[in-house]
């Protein structure tokens, strides 16, 4: 008889499919996981005790630097949340330019996660195309405020530069290239007989457990919830475009797969809504007091980032300074998950659950 | 909020009256203040003046100045001062007033002019008078809450909770008007539980999904904000509860809402609020021989270095 033992594993943190700094502490059985505990806090900087004691345009560029493939939304969640609780009216300009990098920026982040999970699987060269047409919305942000990741776009009233000329024709060029090229993907991987054997099925869960855990985004409409703030609670301009919130069936990782991939389609077709839309002129800042002296109050605004709901949670004492500000980040809630579906899995479907999450972890951390 | 609620239930109408009395008395120096007032349209002059006399959070503040008899000077510089409070609209206008009121003083002081600004001011002290004896009845009237689109909803949310689980789980209960006029309610700390469960399995709330789970010190208190939304009929509802500072301890919720569990091992991390009935609370963010809860108002770093 062979005789089996139990084996303690430390994946990660530093673990290229963990993407970032991020441990798992697994107890194998042979092969199969009979517990895991995700162990957080390597990225932890202290985000929420930091705003603390900065005044709301201080906070902008930490939120860059939670979601650093999302900056957009999370630049967004924060200056949402003071205007909310200012009443503070924002240019219909400033609002497109909003909404279009807030679209672009769902794309490039889908683009990344599509990337890196096919990697992690073990394809490497959708990695390469992801990449590269992830650059060019990347430049577009780089000609429009002058960094690639960490933009620091937004303020509160508006957002800090104009397109420059030209721009909004190349966000229209791009539309249909992107659409071209999601065809590509599609017929490259998205049938392939491995890679449907290695996702499908995998990491399921039905909607009762998504809902209880608090899932959001692509990991809760897999199981067929069509919750989607854009379209429930609409923020911004969604509530003047047509786009479909796809939802799935089974709620596994292929499920989860297709739906980012849908998303993209149906973030292109905003965007191609925007582009025809977009004001010819105008404000891109509001009129805002010199210095933001939030009113004494609470105040919680929820958004559709790329990997659920980014919430921001602001109680002000009528200070320039937020009392207390916590973020609720899609990545961290997600995650919760993780442990309950490892149990019984392989160590390699370990790399296709976690990485079918589509977690940050400097978002997870904060 | 509050300022907000005072300029609502000023009556509107008494306003505009005693400005059309107090441009009467201001009339000798038309150009400047046209000149100066480019929005003020001259055929309406009413209306351009009393917008910036609506943005005033405090009317009381009115009668005093009048009865020194310096109008013109006066209401421009309390608007200046308040204009930052009041919010970005009212500071442009007080902006735009200023220049407009400074040529109105300059001109002011031939007798004619004092002569017909006193009995001006007389009659504005007069329709003042009327004004304030119709306002009393005039607040009842709006009453102390603008009847909020989702009152009914808090009412029946108290009104379920109190049924179920007995006066005392309420503590209070209100609108959170610069939140989209989000019920909020704050419950007593040792029904929270069971509160919690009814909140979910409810047929009228079914508050299936915890959105947001924020702990916050108020240096008096620690109290923990759980912002909850139904997927069935997407009706949201925020709830409170208060706890100790010293001995903060509110019961887990882990059991209701499996999403709570990280959420209140961050809190307890980071605010030091236990949460008894929690599967498995230990420090999530910080390491396990961690000192202290750094999202305390009062904390200081063991090691200041690190």
């Amino acid at each position: 008889m062979i005789r089996t033992e139990e084996l303690l594993l430390n994946v990660g943190p530093q673990h290229p499919s963990t993407h970032g700094v991020f441990r798992i502490v697994v107890k194998l059985d042979g092969e199969v996981i009979t517990e895991a505990d995700p162990v957080m806090g390597y990225l932890h900087r202290g985000t929420e005790k930091l705003a603390e004691n900065l005044n709301y345009t201080q906070i902008i560029p930490y939120t860059d630097r939670m979601d650093y493939v999302s900056a957009m939304t999370n630049n967004y969640v924060l200056v949402h949340a003071v205007e909310k609780l200012m009443q503070i009216e924002i240019p219909e300009r400033a609002d497109f330019l909003r909404l279009i990098v807030m679209e672009l920026q769902r794309v490039a982040s889908h683009l990344v996660w599509w990337g890196t999970y096919l990697l992690d699987i073990g394809a490497m060269s959708p990695f390469l195309y992801a990449f590269r047409d992830r650059e060019i919305i990347i430049n577009l942000f780089n000609e429009l405020c002058g960094a690639r990741l960490t933009y620091n776009y937004m303020r509160v009233g508006g957002v800090k530069w104009d397109a420059p000329e030209g721009w909004i024709e190349k966000v229209r060029k791009f539309i249909p290239y992107m659409r071209d090229k999601l065809e590509e993907y599609t017929d490259l991987v998205s049938g392939n007989e491995i890679f449907l054997a290695r996702i499908r099925g995998i990491g399921k869960y039905d909607a009762d457990t998504a809902i209880a855990y608090g899932l959001s985004g692509a990991n809760l409409r897999c199981t067929g919830v069509s919750w989607d703030i854009r379209k429930d609670q609409p923020y911004s301009l969604y509530n003047r475009f047509e786009f479909d919130v796809p939802v799935g069936t089974n709620g596994d990782c292929y499920d989860r797969y297709l739906l980012r991939f849908e998303e993209i389609r149906q973030s292109l077709r905003i965007l191609e809504q925007a582009v025809e839309q977009f004001p010819a002129e105008g404000e891109t800042m509001g009129k805002v007091p010199r210095v933001l002296r939030a009113p004494e109050g609470e105040v919680y605004a929820g958004i559709e980032s790329p990997r659920g709901e980014i919430g921001c949670f602001i109680a002000s004492k009528g200070k320039d300074k937020p009392y207390r500000l916590k973020f609720r980040r899609p990545s961290f809630v997600n995650l919760q998950i993780l442990p309950k579906l490892l149990v019984g899995e392989t160590m390699t479907n370990l790399i296709t659950i976690l990485g079918g999450i589509d977690i940050v972890v400097g978002e997870v951390d904060c | 909020m509050s300022d907000e609620q005072k300029k609502e239930t000023a009556p509107p109408s008494s306003d505009r009256e005693s400005d059309a009395v107090k441009k009467e008395a201001e009339a000798p120096a038309p150009s400047g203040q046209a000149a100066g007032s480019a929005e003020a349209e001259p055929t309406t002059p009413n209306e351009g003046q009393s917008s910036p006399e609506a943005e005033k959070p405090a009317p009381k503040a009115r009668p005093v100045k009048a009865d020194k008899e310096e109008p013109p000077k006066a209401p421009a510089g309390e608007s200046a001062g308040t204009g930052e409070a009041a919010g970005p609209a009212a500071e442009g206008q007080a902006a735009e007033k200023e220049p407009a009121a400074a040529p109105a003083a300059k001109a002011a002081p031939t007798d004619a002019e004092k002569e017909a600004k006193a009995k001006a001011a007389a009659e504005a002290r007069a329709a003042r008078a009327s004004a304030r004896a119709k306002k009393p009845d005039a607040e009842e009237d709006a009453g102390p809450k603008e009847p909020s689109p989702n009152q009914p909803r808090l009412d029946r949310l108290v009104q379920i909770l109190k049924h179920e689980l007995g006066e005392e789980a309420v503590a209070e209960a209100f609108i959170n008007e610069r939140d989209a006029h989000m019920p909020y309610v704050i419950v007593n700390s040792g029904k929270w539980f069971e509160a919690a469960e009814l909140l979910r399995d409810h047929e009228e709330l079914r508050l299936n999904y915890l959105r947001n789970v924020t702990g916050i010190d108020q240096e008096t208190h620690m109290e923990v904000v759980y912002h909850l939304l139904s997927l069935h009929t997407k009706q949201e509802y925020c709830v409170k509860v208060k706890t100790d500072r010293d001995a903060a301890s509110i019961p887990s919720v882990t059991p209701v809402w499996p999403t709570a569990n990280w959420n209140e091992r961050e809190i307890y991390d980071l605010l030091g609020i236990d949460f008894p009935g929690h599967p498995d609370l230990r420090r999530i963010m910080m390491s396990d021989d961690w000192v202290g809860h750094p999202l305390r108002k009062d904390y200081e770093p063991l090691d200041p270095e690190v």
